[in-house]
């Protein structure tokens, strides 16, 4: 026998079930007044500095069907590239952007929207930039362990050929699948980022 | 910064173990069938956007927010087993995870969630809400108090059922590290007949989301209890890594 390292094991992940929604964004789910609002939806501050962005889209099943159920959180950075929580160590971000954001996909069309700013530049762990990207993270019913993939931009095409995520890609055609195409205005410069679970385009999920 | 561990700041997080997670594609719970990837997944080491997140203050708490005994209440107090569950939540190194983020939702007495598209026949409780929160303080721990939920039908298999479960939804330090999972009850018979659970390769692990019986923290007269701890992933010192500034 040699030594132990005491180490636990992480707790297992479970789906987030049909009825996450109760529990994430209670009064969007009906039950109200238990919460004055539901954490990660509320709008940007006017004081937030940086390019105003809308990001859309809908999330398919293996028979492209969308999804109805689920529910996606995004992380990303300020304007400036730093990130505004914990372990960021490189300077004081915009302490009026959350970064953090949640909403449910509707209902009924499965259409999701964010409305959040243009994150700066961030550098990989040997310095080199990343392109602009939206970290998110996807639950549903049939999900069993929360899905994380990344939203990097079309208008960004020198700074994403740089990019060592992308570059790792092996599969040259899987690459469009984690860009988002900007579809003229909504009000606002809009980008839509379709995610595809299973199949044909199927979009790039990380081990992160 | 506020809320982290001094002893770990700033190390990758370890390699989630995917053969104790339940893979995506589980053909028993039939909706994985379609909604799991087929390629593999592409391993991206730690960078800032994985080793860094969201910070929640305490301040955004209501008085009531780990109270589902009151915190949707009209008429009175919902009908069902009272019962108190608490735990720590932890890293892989046993560290508590303090100034986490715990949220839960589940079902009533009787098995009936609050939500618009559920169908069970089973009644609604008019004072029961059947979510909350909280954040784990220094050492890590957490505690709220709830009913116990009761089992449920699912259009799974044509006669499947749920075990009792609270669902949690788990924010660490870092978005690397966020989680959701369910917690089960100790003696369920029902567990072991889940697919949603057996989803889960071993025994071993699905043993972790059961919570026992805790009689020392059981109310005489009052409250049963139940203590569930939940780990996260844990982080390398940074003694040994050669990063560049900036991560």
């Amino acid at each position: 026998m040699v030594q132990s390292f005491r180490r636990l094991k992480e707790s297992a992940s479970q789906t987030a079930g049909p009825y996450v929604h109760i529990g994430a964004t209670p009064n969007f789910s009906g039950i109200e007044g238990v919460y004055p609002y539901d954490l990660g939806s509320q709008p940007l501050a006017p004081e937030v500095t940086g390019e105003r962005i809308a990001v859309t889209g809908r999330i398919f099943d293996g028979s492209g069907t969308p999804i109805k159920d689920a529910l996606i959180e995004i992380w990303q950075a300020d304007a400036q590239g730093l990130y505004p929580g914990q372990g960021e160590r490189r300077g004081e971000a915009d302490p009026h952007f959350p970064g953090w954001f949640r909403q449910p996909v509707d209902g009924m069309t499965g259409v999701y929207r964010f409305e959040t700013i243009k994150p700066g530049i961030v550098p990989y762990f040997d310095g080199r930039p990343m392109a602009p990207h939206i970290t998110f993270w996807i639950v549903a019913r049939g999900i069993n362990i929360g899905l994380h993939t990344r939203l990097y931009f079309d208008d960004e095409e020198a700074a994403n050929a740089a990019d060592p995520i992308l570059a790792r890609i092996e599969h040259r055609v899987r690459v469009p699948t984690l860009i988002a195409t900007h579809s003229g205005s909504d009000g606002m410069p809009t980008y839509t980022f379709n995610i595809n679970l299973q199949g044909e385009n199927e979009t790039v999920f990380f081990d992160i | 910064m506020r809320n982290e561990n001094s002893s770990h700041q700033g190390g990758s997080f370890y390699q989630r173990d995917r053969s104790w997670h339940p893979p995506a594609f589980t053909p028993d719970y039939k909706t994985s069938v379609l909604r799991s990837p087929k390629y593999a997944l592409l391993s991206l080491g730690n960078t800032l956007s994985e080793m860094t997140g969201p910070v929640f203050g305490h301040n955004m708490l209501g008085p009531l927010d780990n109270d589902l005994l009151l915190n949707y209440a009209q008429t009175g107090e919902p009908i069902g087993p009272r019962i108190i569950v608490h735990g720590q939540v932890l890293d892989e190194d046993a560290r508590p995870v303090r100034g986490a983020l715990v949220e839960f939702w589940q079902a009533n007495a009787g098995g009936r969630y609050r939500h618009k598209k559920e169908s069970y026949l089973a009644a609604i409780d008019p004072n029961f809400g059947g979510c909350g929160r909280t954040i784990t303080d220094d050492e890590g721990r957490y505690w709220f108090r709830t009913i116990k939920p009761g089992p449920y039908p699912w259009p799974n298999g044509v006669n499947d059922w749920r075990p009792a479960h609270i669902h949690f939804s788990v924010f660490g330090h870092a978005f690397a590290q966020r989680l959701i999972t369910q917690m089960y009850f100790e003696g369920d018979p029902m567990i072991w007949q889940c697919p949603i659970v057996m989803g889960i390769p071993s025994r071993e692990a699905v043993e972790r989301l059961v919570a026992a019986l805790d009689r020392e923290a059981t109310l005489p007269m009052d409250t049963m209890a139940y203590k569930f701890d939940i780990v996260l992933r844990g982080r390398r010192s940074t003694l040994f890594e050669n990063r560049m500034e900036g991560n």
